[in-house]
């Protein structure tokens, strides 16, 4: 990893160079909230001045840009009793700027499972390798957790990370290719005084987290907590609506069906996000549902963030971001059902 | 034309309307990309709407609209005893739709608000399974012309096809639309039958709910949820009256 220091305006000009060739996705200002809150959303921009960098947070991730919500694996294509199949893995390039580190990390959570794992799926790592991301440091929301599960800190998974000196951006460039564009425009070596103001910035993130809980012995936690008082209490409140799932950055459950066209020609095969709250996760062939009580689907839901991919990949799912507690209109959020679990154990 | 296999049937397809206003037997004309193909995939052969002649020979009847004369409850018994298949097409057929409204008010009363010194025969409104049986119900104000497509496919070529179990909210939240709850409105959304694609969030409304109650809804929290926010108990179930699918739950009429 490099560091360099670049200026706001020089910036500015990197943004709109790579505006040129390359979709542009940024946090853009939408419109504010019944309290008066700005909201944010990721979305495609078309000059530097739609981006927002110092916004609080996007209610929802920029997991779409990696699993979109509905995707076609492939075309068929019928003709005179006979069928042929095509597979589109190619996309255009894009850039996504603005990433927090709990998105940047929610995506290595992701490289995990898609592209790490036994079967690499090259519809993820198309969109993942003709990604450039363009992450930056912020001081903490008001929600999020990330710092309490570890995942306040990145080390890997982006192109470029900044840090926001006032008058320029202490950048960490961490590809080829992120050098290679930033040396489009000025950048400098790091002085002295940028390594004070940088440490001094890290230093006031670092004691801005506001919110506390406990996550360490989770996986632990819920192995004795697996009949709990807990699950009923929230469960009771969920309107299976999957809601968490469509905001969470590493929800990547998905299911897969076929389409045909009007005209009988043409088949498609699509794969759709789906969440394991909603009624008909866990059903199967022959109408038997697994898990048919919504508390059950619920404290799954917190099992494989927690636990499940613990087992399988060293470290929990979630990132601690928050959206789907701020989103779930029924107040669940994993804060407070994470701190009910050690009130529990206490007993 | 084949599908795995499977022989595609061409089905002699008729199209009805009782009361309501026609919206939904316009989404037959709607979506031009596949008007052409959709029109060849089945026979229409009575369609007032659209063509002039007329068949009584038809295996799937389409029923748009509900029933609120005797003469409407004689022609549909009729074309129950004629259709192989007979679908419910939208909300007035599904639940009574907005028509249904009027059943809160006195036969009476309605009648001199509409009609005045010149009152006509008038009953409560009813949906079609409330007074023959229904084979397939598509609700929607109007019908989303891609879910009926793909219910006409399931029929002709045996496609599989499954209602969503999931409400409103899941399909909304994969447009990137902000809640309407964040802004301050109250909305059906959650406890509503999805598959419409939450297109009125999206448009700028809340869900009012015009394809009924989804498959595992959850009232106790959502009349809290919405208590919480401002809106009373009343205010819901006015709400949820509209288009008269949460009638198991409003107890309306
Ligand atoms: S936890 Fe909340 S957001 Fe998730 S399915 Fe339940 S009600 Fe919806
Ligand atoms: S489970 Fe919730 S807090 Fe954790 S990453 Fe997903 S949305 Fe964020
Ligand atoms: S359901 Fe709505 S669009 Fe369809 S006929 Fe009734 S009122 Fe019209
Ligand atoms: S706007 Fe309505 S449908 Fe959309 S998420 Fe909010 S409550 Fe659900
Ligand atoms: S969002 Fe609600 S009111 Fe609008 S079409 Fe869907 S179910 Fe009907």
């Amino acid at each position: 990893m490099l560091f360099r220091i670049i200026k706001k305006e020089d910036f500015k000009t990197f943004v709109n160079l790579m505006l040129q060739t390359t979709e542009v996705i940024a946090p853009k200002f939408i419109k504010n909230n019944a309290k008066g809150k700005p909201i944010h959303q990721f979305l495609p921009i078309s000059n530097y001045d739609e981006m927002v960098l110092d916004y609080e947070k996007c209610e929802f991730s920029a997991k779409t840009y990696f699993l979109p919500y509905k995707n076609t694996l492939s075309t068929f294509h019928m003709k005179d009793h006979d069928w042929t199949q095509e597979i589109q893995y190619r996309i255009q390039p894009r850039a996504i700027f603005g990433l927090h580190p709990c998105d940047i990390n929610a995506l290595v959570r992701l490289d995990k499972v898609f592209a790490r794992d036994f079967y690499p799926n090259p519809y993820y790592i198309s969109r993942r390798k003709n990604t450039f991301i363009v992450g930056i440091d912020h001081l903490p929301c008001d929600d999020g957790f990330c710092h309490a599960i570890n995942a306040n800190h990145i080390t890997h998974g982006f192109d470029l990370f900044l840090t926001d000196l006032g008058d320029r951006y202490f950048v960490k460039i961490n590809s080829d290719r992120a050098f290679m564009a930033i040396s489009e425009v000025p950048i400098q070596e790091i002085t002295d005084e940028d390594t004070k103001d940088y440490l001094a910035v890290r230093k006031q993130i670092s004691q801005s987290y506001k919110v506390s809980v406990k996550t360490d012995d989770l996986p632990n936690l819920l192995d004795i907590e697996f009949e709990s008082k807990v699950w009923k209490k929230w469960g009771d409140k969920c309107l299976n609506c999957g809601t968490c799932a469509m905001v969470c950055p590493t929800c990547y459950c998905y299911g897969v069906t076929e389409r045909v066209s009007m005209d009988h020609s043409t088949g498609k095969k699509i794969a759709y996000l789906y969440s394991c709250n909603l009624l008909d996760f866990a059903m199967v062939a022959g109408g038997h549902n697994f898990r048919p009580n919504q508390e059950t689907r619920l404290k799954y839901r917190y099992y494989h963030q927690h636990r499940g991919f613990v087992e399988s990949y060293g470290e929990p799912m979630c990132v601690g971001c928050n959206r789907c507690g701020r989103s779930c209109l029924a107040g669940i959020d994993p804060v407070n059902v994470i701190r009910d679990l050690h009130e529990e154990e206490k007993l | 034309m084949k599908y795995l296999f499977m022989e595609s049937k061409r089905p002699k397809v008729a199209v009805f309307d009782f009361t309501d206003c026609e919206g939904c037997e316009l989404q037959f004309a709607n979506k031009e990309e596949t008007l052409v193909d959709f029109l060849k995939a089945i026979d229409i052969v009575n369609f007032r709407e659209v063509m002039s002649e007329k068949s009584d020979e038809y295996d799937i009847a389409f029923i748009e609209g509900s029933i609120s004369r005797a003469d409407e409850i004689e022609r549909l018994l009729t074309i129950r005893q004629k259709a192989k298949f007979l679908i419910a097409l939208g909300s007035c057929a599904c639940f009574g739709g907005v028509n249904r409204m009027k059943n809160k008010f006195p036969m009476s009363d309605v009648n001199k608000e509409v009609y005045g010194e010149t009152p006509k025969e008038t009953l409560p409104v009813r949906s079609i399974k409330e007074l023959v049986h229904v084979d397939f119900e598509i609700p929607g104000c109007p019908v989303s012309k891609a879910e009926v497509e793909r219910i006409v496919q399931h029929i002709i070529w045996e496609v599989p096809y499954q209602f969503p179990v999931y409400p409103v909210c899941f399909e909304c939240k994969q447009r990137f639309t902000i809640c309407r709850f964040e802004l301050g409105e109250l909305c059906l959304g959650p406890v509503s039958a999805g598959g419409c694609d939450a297109p009125c969030p999206a448009g700028g409304t809340p869900c009012w709910g015009c394809r009924g109650i989804c498959a595992a809804p959850n009232f106790q929290e959502f009349f809290n949820l919405a208590k919480e926010r401002g809106f009373s108990k009343e205010e819901v179930i006015e709400r949820m009256d509209f288009f008269g699918g949460f009638r198991s739950v409003t107890g309306s009429k």
